[in-house]
C-alpha cells in the first residue's frame, strides 16, 4: 500500500521534472531538473530492491557527471533571448527528427512487446545484489565488460590528448615536484655574526628634539 | 512501538516510529556538533597559548548556544539580483545530505537505524550529493568571489572523492561486504584474532592515510580550505550568506567532519571493537564508547591540522589528489589483490 503510494509519487515527480528539463528557460534550472529526474528514478529502483544499481546511478550520474554538466552550463554565457528567437526557425527539423524517433520506438514496441514477468517485480531484500551483479559481470559477461572498459579507456586517453598543449622552449611552466622538494637550506642562509654596537645613536621624537 | 500501533494503526505507527528514531539520532548529533565547535575554539586557543572562549556559562560551556542565538537573531540578507529559490535552498541541500548519511551508520552491532546491504555505497553516494549545495550556493549569490569559491570547492571535492572511493575499494576487498556492520565484524576475525593488530589500519596503512587526508580535503578543512581562502576570495562560496543560512553551512561542515571520523573509525580502526584483549573485563568488551573515543581522537586530529599546517596552494592540492593519492591507492589495490589470493593472506 505504502509502496504503491510512493511509486506514484516518484513517478509523478519523475515525469514532471523530465518535462521541465526541456521547458525550463534558465539552462541551470534545466540541469537541476535533470538531476531531480535521476534521483527520483533511482528512488523508483530502490522500491524494486535493486539498491546497488540505484546507488550507483546516484553516485556516477548525479554525483559526478551532472556536477560537471552544471559546471559547463554555469560557465557558458548563454543568451536566452537569441535561443528563443531561433526556436521557430529550427522547429520543422525538430518535428521531423521527433517523428522519426517516435516511429522507430513504436515499431520496436509493436514488433516485440515487452512483457514483464510478475515474479521479478520485486527482488527479496535479503540477497545482496552487489554480490550477484559482481558474479554475473565477471563470470558470465566478463568479455563484454572488458571490451567496454577498453573503449572507455580509449575515450579517456583521447580526451587527455585533446587538451594536451605542446610545450615549446619559450613556454613557461612550473615544475611542482621541484617546488615541493625544496627545504630551508636552499632558500634561506643563516649567517652568524657578532652583535654590532653603535654608541652614537640619535633618536628623534615627534617634536623634532634630539636626545 | 506497540502503543503507537494501538494509537495510529500499522502505517501511522511505522511513520511515527521512524520519525522518533530520526530525532533520537539527529538531536544528540547536533549537540555533539555544538560541542565540537566549542572544543575547536578551546583547543585552537590553547595551541595559540591563549584561553579561548570562557565567558558564557561555567568555563564557557554555553558558548555554542550563544553563537547559535546570535546567528538566529541576525538579519537574513538577500543580495542584489540573486536567484532567490536556489539561494535559500542551497544550504539546506548541504545540511540534508550531511544528515541523511546518518541513517545507515551503525553505533554498535545491533543499533542501526536502517540496516541495508549496501550501506557503504549509500554513504558514498549521498555524500557525493552535498557538492550540489556548494556549487549552487556559489552560483546563486551573483558574486564573483562566491562563484570562484564554489568552483574551487567542487573541483576539489570531486577529485578527492575518487581517492576516497579507491581507498574504500581496498576495505571492500578484505571484508567482502558493503555493509558497515559486517566490515567492523570482519576486523574482529582474521589471523590476529580481534586485537588492535587485526584492524584494517595496519594491512591497509597506505589506504588509511589516503582516506584520512582525503577526508580533510573533502570537508574543505584547513590546510585544504582554499575554497574559503579569506586572503584571496573573501570567504568563498558562503560570502553572501548571513544569519541562519550561514549557520546551516557551519552545521553541515561539522556534521561532515564527524561523519568522516565515524567512517574512518568504522572502516580502519575497528569501530566499536575494544583495543584491549577481552580478558580485561569491561574494558575488553565492544561498546559504543570505544567508537565515540576513536571519533573524538580523529576530530582532535582535524583541529590539530588546522592549528599546525599552512594552507596549500590550489594547484598543489590538485596535484596531491590526482598524481599522488590515486596512483598510491591503485597500486595498493593491486598489491592487496595479490596478497589476498596468496598463501600469506590474513583474511581467511
Amino acid at each position: 500500500m505504502l509502496t504503491n503510494v510512493l511509486f506514484y509519487l516518484f513517478a509523478a515527480i519523475l515525469i514532471f521534472s523530465a518535462i521541465r528539463v526541456i521547458t525550463a528557460k534558465n539552462p541551470v534550472h534545466a540541469v537541476l531538473f535533470l538531476v531531480l529526474a535521476f534521483v527520483t528514478s533511482s528512488c523508483l529502483w530502490l522500491i524494486l530492491n535493486v539498491e546497488f544499481l540505484a546507488l550507483s546511478l546516484i553516485l556516477i550520474y548525479v554525483g559526478a557527471v551532472m556536477v560537471l554538466f552544471l559546471f559547463v552550463v554555469m560557465m557558458l554565457d548563454i543568451d536566452v533571448e537569441t535561443l528563443r528567437k531561433s526556436f521557430w526557425q529550427h522547429l520543422p527539423l525538430a518535428i521531423v527528427l521527433g517523428l522519426v524517433v517516435l516511429v522507430e520506438m513504436v515499431f520496436v514496441l509493436i514488433a516485440k512487446p515487452i512483457t514483464l514477468p510478475h515474479t521479478v517485480a520485486s527482488f527479496p531484500s535479503d540477497i545482496s545484489n552487489s554480490n550477484q551483479i559482481g558474479l554475473l559481470m565477471y563470470l558470465n559477461y566478463s568479455y563484454p565488460v572488458e571490451l567496454a572498459s577498453v573503449i572507455l579507456l580509449l575515450a579517456l586517453v583521447v580526451a587527455v590528448a585533446l587538451t594536451l598543449r605542446q610545450t615549446n622552449k619559450n613556454s613557461k611552466y612550473q615544475n611542482i615536484a621541484k617546488q615541493v622538494a625544496v627545504d630551508s637550506s636552499t632558500r634561506v642562509t643563516l649567517v652568524k655574526m657578532a652583535t654590532e654596537t653603535n654608541p652614537e645613536v640619535t633618536i628623534s621624537n615627534k617634536e623634532g628634539e634630539t636626545k | 512501538m506497540q502503543t503507537l500501533q494501538h494509537l495510529f494503526g500499522a502505517n501511522g505507527a511505522y511513520i511515527i516510529w521512524n520519525l522518533i528514531c530520526t530525532l533520537v539520532i539527529i538531536v544528540p548529533l547536533t549537540i555533539f556538533v555544538a560541542y565540537v565547535t566549542f572544543a575547536e575554539r578551546k583547543i585552537l586557543g590553547y595551541m595559540h597559548a591563549r584561553l579561548g572562549a570562557n565567558r558564557v556559562g561555567p568555563k564557557g560551556l554555553l558558548q555554542p548556544f550563544a553563537d547559535l542565538f546570535k546567528f538566529v537573531f541576525k538579519e537574513l540578507l538577500s543580495p542584489y539580483k540573486i536567484n532567490k529559490g536556489i539561494f535559500y535552498v542551497a544550504p539546506l541541500i548541504i545540511l540534508i545530505c550531511a544528515l541523511l548519511v546518518w541513517a545507515v551508520i551503525p553505533f554498535n552491532p545491533n543499533l542501526v537505524f536502517a540496516k541495508i546491504n549496501a550501506s557503504l555505497l549509500y554513504v558514498v553516494a549521498i555524500s557525493s550529493l552535498g557538492v550540489y549545495g556548494i556549487i549552487l550556493a556559489g552560483w546563486s549569490g551573483n558574486s564573483k568571489y562566491s562563484f570562484l569559491g564554489g568552483v574551487r570547492a567542487t573541483a576539489q571535492m570531486i577529485s578527492y572523492e575518487l581517492a576516497m572511493g579507491f581507498a574504500l575499494v581496498g576495505v571492500l576487498m578484505v571484508s567482502g561486504s558493503l555493509n558497515l556492520g559486517e566490515i567492523v565484524a570482519g576486523q574482529a576475525s582474521g589471523l590476529m584474532r580481534g586485537s588492535i593488530l587485526s584492524w584494517n589500519w595496519i594491512p591497509l596503512f597506505p589506504l588509511f592515510l589516503v582516506y584520512l587526508i582525503s577526508g580533510v580535503a573533502e570537508t574543505n578543512r584547513a590546510p585544504f580550505d582554499v575554497c574559503e581562502g579569506e586572503s584571496e576570495i573573501v570567504a568563498g562560496f558562503f560570502v553572501e550568506y548571513s544569519g541562519t543560512s550561514f549557520a546551516l553551512f557551519m552545521l553541515a561542515e561539522y556534521v561532515n567532519m564527524i561523519t568522516i571520523s565515524v567512517m574512518t573509525s568504522l572502516m580502519f580502526l575497528g569501530g566499536w571493537l575494544s583495543p584491549v584483549p577481552s580478558s580485561w573485563g569491561i574494558l575488553g568488551r565492544e561498546s559504543f564508547v570505544w567508537l565515540l573515543l576513536k571519533v573524538c581522537l580523529l576530530l582532535f586530529g582535524f583541529i590539530w591540522y588546522r592549528a599546525t599546517f599552512p594552507r596549500y596552494r590550489y594547484d598543489q592540492i590538485m596535484r596531491l589528489g590526482w598524481k599522488v593519492f590515486i596512483p598510491v591507492t591503485l597500486i595498493w589495490i593491486f598489491v592487496l589483490g595479490a596478497w589476498i589470493v596468496s598463501p600469506l593472506s590474513l583474511w581467511k
